[in-house]
C-alpha cells in the first residue's frame, strides 16, 4: 500500500467510527472513545518500540502527565483547546528528558529506567499533594457539549478526531525518511552512524514524538473520565500498552489499531464472559491473566503479532 | 542511628533480591522483570501454609521449595523458548509472566492486603535510650548473609559452581567438553527464583503486606541496586543493595515515605548515565 493508499484508509476508518457513533448506544460510544483514545498511544508507542527498538515500560506515565496536565489548565479556566496544547507541550518536554536519558540505554537498562519512571506517579501525586491532591485525584470540571449531541459522542468525536490527526501524522512521518531512519538505527546503529544517521538525534526524537502521543491520549482520559487519580494510571497500564502492539504487531500503525481495540475489548469480553458467575475475584484480575497468556504465546510462537508485519530489531551482539 | 540499621535491614533484602537478578543475567543475558511476581506468588504460598499449619518455618521453607520449582518450570516451559536476537524479547515475555501472575495470584487469593506475620519481634532493642534494630532485623542479616556466602561458596569452591559458571561463559564450549548447559540454565532460574522467595519472605512482614502487586516498588528498588553495583557484578549487587536500602531509609526518615520511590528513581538515573556499567565496573564496550 502506498502513502496516500494508507492515509486514504485510516481517513476511510475514522468516518467509519464516527458513523458508527450516532447508531451505537451511549455505553459503546463511550468505548469507542476509549478506543480512539488508547489508539493515540499505542500509535505513538509503536513507532518507538516497534520502529525504533526502544522499549517504554513508562508511558502509563507519560499518560498520567498529560491527564493532570489537562486537568490542572481546565480547572484554571483555560478553554479545552489550550488545555490540550499545554499537555502536548508539558509531555513534549518531558518525553525530551527522558529520551534524552534513553538514547544513551540498551534493552533491559531502558525498560528498567522506563519502568522506575511508571512506578512514580504515585509518590509524585502524593508528594506535591498540594497540586496534585494525592490518591483522590482531580476532577476535570468540563463545560457541557452542544445541546444537539450526547456526551458520549461528543467525548468519541473528540477523542477519534485527536486519533485522526495523530495516525495521519504519524503516517507521513515514519512513511518518509525519518520513517527510514528509524529502522536503519533499530536495524543496525552502527551501519545507520555510518550512512550518516545521528543515531542518538533519532532516537531522542522517536521518544519526543511518541510522548507527545501518550500526553494526548492521556488528556483524552482526562475528558473521558472526566477525573485523573494515579489509580487510574497504575503500573499494568504501561505493561498493557506493550502487550497492545506486540500483540496487533509491532511497528504498524494497523497493529496499534487493533492493540487499543484488544484494550478495551478483552476486560469487556472477560467481564462478559464472568457476569453470570459469582466471581468478584476475576473482576479485573481475569483480563490480567488472558493479557499476559497472550502476550507469551504471541512472542513465542508469533511475533509478528495480529498485522503480521515485522519482529523485533535484529541487533548484532555488542 | 535506628535509620541506618533500618537501612542496613531492607538493604540486605534488596541485596539479596538484585542477587537474584544478577544471577539470571550472568547465565541468560535476560533480566527477569517477572523476579518480583514469582517472588509474590511463592511467598502467597507460603504464607497459605504457615496458616494451614500454624508453623511460620514450614510456610518459609515451602515458599523456598515453590521459588526454586517456580523458577525451573519457567525456564523449562517459557524462557527456554525465547528468541535471543534481539534483548527485548526476553523483557516483553517476563513482562507477560508478570500479568500472568497477577492476574491468577487476584483470582485465588483476591486483591486485598494481606496482612503477613513475622516470626520475630520487630520492636527495636534500645542502647541507652536509642532504638537500634529489632529481632527481624537480626534475622534478616542472617538468612541473606548465609544465603550469599552459600552462593559463594558454590560458584567458586564446587564443580557445580564451576560448570554454571562455564556454561554462562561459554555455553559451545562448555557443551562440548560435557557440561549440561541447558540443565545448567535450569539450575541458575531455579537458584535465582529461591533467592527471591527468600528476599519475599523477608521483605513483605515489613511494610508492605501481602498483595499480588506488592514486589512492584521491590522490584524497581533491587533493579537499582543491581544497576549500582553493574549488572555482572554478584559482590555490586549486594553492595548496591545496601546502598539503596541506606538512601531509601534516610530518606524516608527525613523527607517523608513518599519521597522514596522519586529518590531511587533519581539515583537510577544518575547511575545510568553516569556509569551505565555500574559503580564498580572496569570498563564497559559497546559499539556506536
Amino acid at each position: 500500500m502506498s502513502g496516500k493508499m494508507k492515509i486514504a484508509t485510516i481517513v476511510a476508518g475514522v468516518a467509519v467510527v464516527v458513523v458508527l457513533t450516532l447508531v451505537f448506544p451511549p455505553f459503546r460510544t463511550y468505548q469507542l472513545a476509549t478506543v480512539g483514545a488508547y489508539l493515540c498511544v499505542t500509535a505513538g508507542l509503536t513507532v518507538l518500540t516497534g520502529l525504533n527498538g526502544q522499549l517504554s515500560l513508562g508511558h502509563g506515565a507519560l499518560m498520567a502527565t498529560g491527564a493532570y496536565t489537562l486537568a490542572l489548565s481546565v480547572n484554571a479556566g483555560w478553554p479545552l483547546t489550550v488545555a490540550f496544547a499545554a499537555a502536548l507541550v508539558v509531555t513534549t518536554v518531558i518525553g525530551g528528558v527522558i529520551g534524552l536519558a534513553a538514547a544513551r540505554l540498551r534493552g533491559p537498562y531502558l525498560a528498567g529506567l522506563t519502568l522506575a519512571v511508571a512506578v512514580v506517579v504515585p509518590a509524585v501525586a502524593s508528594t506535591f499533594d498540594g497540586t496534585f491532591n494525592s490518591d483522590q485525584g482531580l476532577s476535570v470540571a468540563l463545560e457541557p457539549p452542544p445541546e444537539t449531541v450526547t456526551v458520549e459522542q461528543w467525548q468519541a468525536w473528540l477523542a477519534w478526531g485527536a486519533a485522526l490527526v495523530v495516525l495521519v501524522l504519524l503516517q507521513l512521518l515514519v512513511g518518509g525518511r525519518f520513517g527510514r531512519e528509524l529502522k536503519a538505527v533499530r536495524d543496525d546503529e552502527t551501519a545507520a552512524r555510518l550512512a550518516g544517521v545521528s543515531v542518538a538525534r533519532t532516537q531522542v526524537l522517536a521518544f519526543v514524538v511518541s510522548a507527545a502521543c501518550a500526553g494526548l491520549g492521556g488528556a483524552l482520559f482526562a475528558v473521558l473520565a472526566q477525573s485523573v487519580s494515579p489509580g487510574a494510571f497504575p503500573l499494568s497500564l504501561s505493561l498493557f500498552l506493550v502487550m497492545a502492539i506486540v500483540i496487533g504487531g509491532l511497528g504498524s500503525l494497523a497493529g496499534a489499531a487493533w492493540g487499543a481495540v484488544l484494550l478495551v475489548a478483552l476486560p469487556a469480553l472477560a467481564h462478559t464472559a464472568t457476569e453470570g458467575i459469582d466471581a468478584q475475584r476475576l473482576e479485573g484480575n481475569l483480563p490480567l491473566a488472558l493479557f499476559g497468556v497472550t502476550l507469551i504465546v504471541v512472542m513465542l510462537a508469533a511475533p509478528g503479532g495480529i498485522a503480521n508485519l515485522r519482529p523485533f530489531r535484529k541487533r548484532s551482539k555488542a | 542511628m535506628f535509620l541506618t540499621f533500618d537501612g542496613l535491614s531492607r538493604g540486605a533484602v534488596y541485596a539479596a533480591f538484585a542477587l537474584a537478578l544478577v544471577l539470571i543475567w550472568r547465565a541468560t543475558r535476560i533480566v527477569n522483570f517477572a523476579q518480583g511476581a514469582m517472588a509474590v506468588a511463592t511467598a502467597y504460598a507460603g504464607f497459605e501454609v504457615s496458616a494451614a499449619t500454624g508453623s511460620y518455618w514450614l510456610g518459609f521453607a515451602v515458599a523456598i521449595a515453590a521459588g526454586l520449582i517456580l523458577g525451573a518450570v519457567t525456564e523449562r516451559v517459557v524462557m527456554r523458548f525465547v528468541d535471543h536476537s534481539s534483548p527485548l524479547n526476553g523483557v516483553v515475555v517476563a513482562l507477560g509472566l508478570v500479568l500472568v501472575i497477577q492476574g491468577g495470584l487476584g483470582m485465588i487469593f483476591g486483591s486485598e492486603f494481606r496482612p503477613a506475620e513475622a516470626p520475630f519481634s520487630r520492636d527495636a532493642f534500645t542502647v541507652g535510650g536509642v532504638a537500634l534494630l529489632s529481632r527481624f532485623d537480626l534475622f534478616v542479616f542472617a538468612a541473606v548473609g548465609i544465603v550469599v556466602a552459600l552462593l559463594a561458596l558454590l560458584f567458586t569452591r564446587t564443580h557445580t559452581g564451576l560448570r554454571m559458571r562455564a556454561a554462562a561463559f561459554a555455553p559451545d564450549v562448555s557443551r562440548l567438553l560435557g557440561v549440561n548447559v541447558s540443565g545448567m540454565l535450569t539450575l541458575g532460574w531455579a537458584l535465582a527464583a529461591a533467592v527471591g522467595s527468600l528476599a519475599g519472605m523477608l521483605v513483605l512482614p515489613t511494610e508492605l503486606g501481602l498483595h499480588p502487586n506488592a514486589m512492584d516498588i521491590v522490584f524497581v528498588s533491587s533493579f537499582t541496586a543491581a544497576v549500582v553495583g553493574g549488572l555482572d557484578s554478584a559482590i555490586g549487587s549486594v553492595l548496591g543493595g545496601l546502598i539503596v536500602g541506606l538512601l531509601l531509609s534516610y530518606v524516608s526518615g527525613y523527607l517523608g515515605a513518599t519521597v522514596a520511590p522519586i529518590a531511587v528513581l533519581i539515583l537510577l538515573v544518575v547511575v545510568l548515565l553516569g556509569r551505565p556499567g555500574g559503580l564498580f565496573s572496569r570498563s564497559a564496550a559497546r559499539t556506536v
